[in-house]
């Protein structure tokens, strides 16, 4: 009984050290402020329908934005550029169930990301399912062991994931996965959703990771990871051979390339990396979290913008950012249950440094 | 040196002798496929349990849908939900559901339908297999649904004592094997299913059941009213033994043919559950069709990973076991097959073809 007690209470530490460490002050200091706004209320949903916990938001070329969220059922809503609800995208799918990042690819498919049922779901624009990778848990294995609260397991399966996180695409089309809490790994893909190549383990170590929890790739398909845990932007080559990590703005909760998905166009692209206040909310933590880097590509700050709080503006735990347009953020927050539209206004920061 | 070569090189002409063996003389059977099910926008299929065709070629496909409930602060925990079953034209439109929120639609495995356009499905996760009339309604119910299900407790740490779950019942609850003095696997006599897989009738509308995948490894055979006659079969490798029964056929002599997945084989009995002969080089069988007409074919489906993306094939086999042809191989894209969980051929050329990890139905046509 002692004994089983003294478990007990490591355990709990060994957890509960787990989430502190989990949050971090930025290292970057003497950081420019970008002047930012957000539009207000700019989301819309008819009488009835809500949003819960928004984990994902991505745009299309046309503009639309899809918001992937967890309200009692796990669900993906599509607004119009104007932020109106235009309607609900695969209600009752097999694969949703906890919902955790949305991204488009360049032809303006919809990939859920589902940390519930381990799975990529892809659908049209018109919301038929094109394709799927990884597999949901069979239910009958569960009807006798139901699954408890999991943990880092390490499978590195071809086609399973262990909470995988979040997709990405370069301009063959490639798919890149981070995957995962139960896996420490980027996984890449070939268009047809065949496996190419899986790099990664718990660590932290180059090509190791503590939770990949954010992808995004270039035009030159170079990919970006959000290794939240270690504090740290890794950047991997499209072969995902280490390139370089950016160690210097917090825990990586969400990154972001501007730009879109493709095709490749001329404009400049920008590294958006949000250092979010954790989902708990803790007061402490609101002190020294919450803000938003823009970066160059090559890790070098331009900027910041935001802090975390509950006010239109303010940061309650960015989980997903998109920056199609570099000067207008949507951002997903879990704590507010809500998205938002932030202007940025970089013009106006040269101004004020000149003052 | 020269003795690990000689090894090396045995092991070479084993593997490669035993590949042949499998391979030999099967013919490539050139085919098409379209991706055959159009549902409204706010309609989904899931993982394709069964799909079937009735004699006007309306489809009929049990899916995972949604997710399987667990309640809490019951006394027990019941669970509920997780599979639909749709009907669709023969174009694959989508007609309608039915059999909504019934109590035994959990884990979809099977579909078929009867010569009389009887759908029924079987269901893996209630272990039931439950037959719908042509008007919808339930007609028959084989086997019942656990009440309850045990839910793991919190895992100690390691080194604690007392393994989490010791006690619980195995993969499959009810039925289980050994009790009784029976052999392992054999089941009880009547319909304590324990994941059965299909359901299948002889020319006098008896009933086989596949029993399946769980701690049964047999056969049972009613009556059309649903009577229990008997039952055949246990766990192992021998005749009339089995690693997993995934699919029945039965031809019109009434010989049933029974896919035994984990021993790579088709096991053929007689209506009374006599051995008459097995047959292999179709793989790993998943599922399985019979043809009508004169010279009736198998179409066995062999998937050799869990994932449906590195080997698969499906297999064109003469009721005396010759293989004769076949196609398709692992993958996402058309004409590739992601577990091709279940099989219809009404007739020699065209194969409905259900997946569970492509959420669709190809049709296809051979030429």
């Amino acid at each position: 009984m002692p004994r089983r007690l003294t478990y007990c209470l490591l355990a709990a530490l060994i957890l509960g050290s787990g989430a502190i460490a989990a949050q971090t002050k930025a290292t970057a200091t003497n950081v420019a402020t970008i002047p930012h706004e957000a539009v207000p209320n700019f989301f819309k949903n008819p009488p009835g329908i809500y949003t819960g916990e928004n984990m994902g938001i991505a745009t299309n070329s046309k503009g639309n934005i899809y918001i992937y969220h967890r309200a009692n059922e796990t669900r993906l809503f599509e607004y119009t550029p104007q932020g109106n609800f235009v309607r609900e995208i695969g209600r009752g799918n097999y694969g949703f169930s906890f919902a955790h990042s949305v991204r488009v690819d360049a032809q303006d498919n919809i990939w859920a990301v589902d940390e519930g049922t381990d799975m990529l779901v892809k659908f049209s624009p018109e919301g038929k399912i094109l394709m799927t990778i990884g597999r949901r848990e069979d239910p009958v294995a569960s009807l006798t062991n139901m699954p408890g609260t999991g943990r880092y397991h390490g499978r590195n399966e071809k086609y399973r994931f262990g909470r995988q996180t979040d997709v990405a695409f370069d301009q063959q089309g490639n798919i890149f996965v981070a995957d995962g809490y139960f896996d420490g790994r980027v996984v890449k893909y070939d268009k047809n959703g065949r496996f190419v190549k899986a790099v990664g383990t718990r660590g932290n170590a180059n090509l190791q990771f503590n939770t990949p929890h954010s992808i995004a790739t270039d035009y030159q398909g170079n990919v970006y990871v959000g290794d939240r845990g270690n504090a740290r932007v890794q950047v991997l080559d499209n072969d995902l051979n280490w390139k370089a990590n950016y160690p210097n703005v917090g825990n990586p909760w969400a990154v972001c390339v501007s730009g879109g998905p493709g095709p490749k166009n001329p404009g400049k692209q920008y590294l958006y990396v949000s250092n979010s206040w954790q989902d708990s909310a803790p007061a402490a933590g609101a002190e020294f979290t919450g803000e938003v880097y823009k970066m160059e590509l090559d890790g070098t700050i331009i900027g910041r913008f935001g802090r975390a709080g509950k006010a239109a503006g303010e940061f309650a735990t960015i989980h997903q950012m998109d920056c199609r347009d570099p000067d207008v953020i949507y951002t997903a927050e879990i704590n507010n249950w809500r998205s938002q539209k932030i202007l940025l206004k970089p013009q106006a920061m040269k101004t004020t440094s000149q003052h | 040196m020269s003795r690990t070569i000689t090894a090396t090189v045995a092991a070479a002409i084993i593997a490669v002798g035993g590949s042949l063996i499998a391979q030999a003389g099967v013919p490539e059977i050139s085919f098409s496929t379209v991706d055959l099910l159009k549902t409204p926008n706010d309609v989904y299929v899931g993982e394709i349990g069964g799909v079937g065709a009735n004699s006007k070629g309306q489809i009929f496909v049990y899916h995972r849908a949604g997710h399987p409930y667990a309640t809490l602060a019951d006394n027990r925990t019941f669970y509920r939900g997780g599979s639909r079953l749709f009907q669709f034209d023969a174009s694959g439109k989508y007609l309608r559901e039915f059999g909504q929120d019934v109590y035994g639609f959990n884990a979809a495995i099977g579909l078929r339908v009867d010569p009389q356009d009887n759908v029924w499905t079987i269901d893996e996760g209630a272990n039931q297999v439950v037959k719908f009339d042509t008007e919808g309604r339930v007609a028959l119910v084989l086997g019942r649904k656990p009440e309850t299900i045990s839910v793991r407790p919190v895992q100690p740490p390691a080194g604690a004592a007392g393994a989490a779950g010791a006690g619980a019942p195995g993969p499959g609850g009810p039925g289980g094997g050994g009790q009784g003095g029976r052999a392992p696997g054999a089941g009880t006599p009547g319909s304590s299913f324990s994941r059965p897989t299909d359901v299948a009738w002889d020319r006098d509308g008896n009933i086989y059941v596949a029993d399946g995948i769980g701690a049964n490894n047999r056969i049972a055979k009613f009556d059309k009213e649903g009577r229990f006659i008997a039952h055949w079969g246990s766990t192992g490798k021998g005749p009339g033994q089995f690693a997993g029964v995934k699919a029945l056929a039965i031809d019109a002599q009434g010989n049933v043919y029974a896919a035994d997945r984990g021993n790579k084989r088709i096991q053929v009995f007689a209506a009374d559950g006599t051995f008459k002969s097995e047959f292999g080089g179709i793989g790993t069988p998943i599922a399985m069709c019979i043809t009508r007409g004169a010279t009736p074919h198998l179409y066995v489906s062999h998937a050799g990973d869990e994932d449906g993306m590195e080997d698969a094939a499906i297999y064109k086999v003469q009721l005396d076991g010759k293989v004769v042809g076949k196609f398709g191989a692992a993958g996402k894209v058309l004409k590739e097959f992601g577990l091709a969980n279940s099989l219809d051929c009404r007739s020699d050329s065209e194969l409905l073809v259900g997946e569970r990890t492509n959420w669709r139905v190809q049709k296809v046509s051979l030429k």
